[in-house]
């Protein structure tokens, strides 16, 4: 059976990626951040899973208003990266797993979670920076991964604790699935920022630090905020923090921080890195 | 900011802004695209009428100016890639909007973490 081993989250601000581009990983701004992952990148070769699934939203490349999903899951056999009107250089496409997509979207679906499908996807800067984060190599290095978007830019968003639910959903499908295998989750986003408006540049530490906290022990703290309690927190682009709480709700067994770092500012943003183990109930059970 | 959460500052993008933005939302999308970022700066105001702006959204372009793309419906999202044109990223959107320099803007950014 599918075994989730752990999660991780990060925020996927563009200008890391044009960061990778320029080669900044040193330059003093940069290095603190990317510093960071290097615990990471031990703990990946240390628990190797064999398949990501990334909670992520979309900020306009796969997505636009004339359809927009509040819950999608891709379901292709890779994704492709384009352009978003930045120039960052496109990366190559990453490799999906649609047997895994399948099950998730049967399993999420029985669950009464009415989603939406794509056998086509775009990937864009929240999906493909993380991985870049985590497998600095490329695409062809990266393991293969189930892309899960949650809209985070046209109001109603759906609530945290609808994206809590949607999570554990996600995390009974995963093992439930009869394939032997080791599941990593991926969340991307946040943590506290604001681009628009004349509170632009709105970034709350305290908030952020608590959020790091609460995600690990006490989960249904965030589960129970309301979006505009995460907005005056968080900022407007901080809704981002549903797909954390999302990531986390798919953990139900006993979920400890491996890693944890944050670093203010990354672009606009309160710039967190997070790994967590995570052992799954049944087999704790089976151990004792 | 009339909406219904009503947070200073912070305009949120629901159903009203949506539908009056569209069509802004939908030229800003297009940009995407890297023959369309070329053929909106070679006649914008014959790109702006393909996409059916307002005048509101056609002179907020104009403007190049944030806060009054947001009024007229603009989603930051969406604006983002029209600032990319310009080769401006967020931190000279956010200081344009807080009418703050660039240099300002970056170290009330960096305070934040002290």
């Amino acid at each position: 059976m599918a075994r989730i081993i752990g999660a991780i989250a990060t925020s996927h601000v563009p200008s890391i990626g044009g960061a990778i581009a320029k080669g900044l990983q040193k330059d003093p701004y940069w290095k603190p951040f990317f510093d960071a992952f290097d615990p990471v990148h031990d703990w990946l070769a240390r628990n190797k899973p064999d398949v990501a699934v990334v909670i992520y939203n979309d900020h306009g490349l796969n997505f636009f208003l004339d359809q927009m999903p509040t819950f999608a899951v891709g379901a292709a056999e890779s994704y492709t990266n384009a352009d978003e009107g930045w120039g960052l250089p496109v990366r190559p496409p990453y490799a999906g797993d649609s047997e895994l997509s399948w099950q998730i979207i049967d399993k999420v679906m029985a669950q009464d979670f009415d989603l939406v499908t794509c056998q086509e996807m775009q990937v864009d800067h929240a999906f493909v920076v993380p991985m870049q984060l985590l497998w600095p190599d490329g695409g062809a290095k990266a393991i293969p991964a189930v892309p899960v978007t949650i809209n985070s830019i046209q109001h109603p968003l759906p609530r945290a604790e609808r994206c809590f639910r949607f999570g554990q959903a996600i995390g009974r499908a995963i093992e439930s699935f009869p394939r032997d295998c080791k599941v990593v989750l991926l969340a991307t986003g946040g943590l506290s920022h604001q681009l628009d408006g004349t509170r632009a540049g709105f970034i709350n530490k305290e908030f952020d630090l608590w959020c790091m906290d609460k995600i690990v022990n006490d989960p249904q703290a965030l589960a129970s905020l309301t979006t505009k309690e995460i907005i005056e927190k968080a900022g407007s682009q901080g809704v981002e923090l549903m797909c954390w709480i999302a990531m986390r709700g798919a953990m139900q067994g006993h979920v400890s921080a491996a890693f944890s770092k944050y670093h203010i500012p990354v672009s606009n943003t309160g710039g967190a890195v997070m790994v967590f183990d995570h052992e799954p109930v049944v087999h704790r059970l089976a151990a004792e | 900011m009339d909406d219904q959460f009503n947070i200073p500052g912070t305009p949120i993008f629901d159903g009203t802004q949506a539908r009056k933005g569209y069509a802004l939302n939908k030229m800003c999308y297009s940009f995407n695209d890297e023959l369309n970022r070329k053929t909106f700066l070679a006649d914008e105001e014959a790109y702006m009428r393909t996409y059916g702006l307002s005048e509101p959204q056609k002179e907020a372009i104009r403007h190049r100016n944030v806060l009054e793309l947001i009024a007229a419906g603009g989603n930051i999202y969406y604006l983002a890639k029209f600032a990319g044109i310009f080769g401006l990223g967020v931190q000279d959107v956010g200081a344009q909007q807080t009418g703050m320099s660039l240099e300002a803007f970056k170290e009330m950014l960096t305070a934040h973490g002290h």
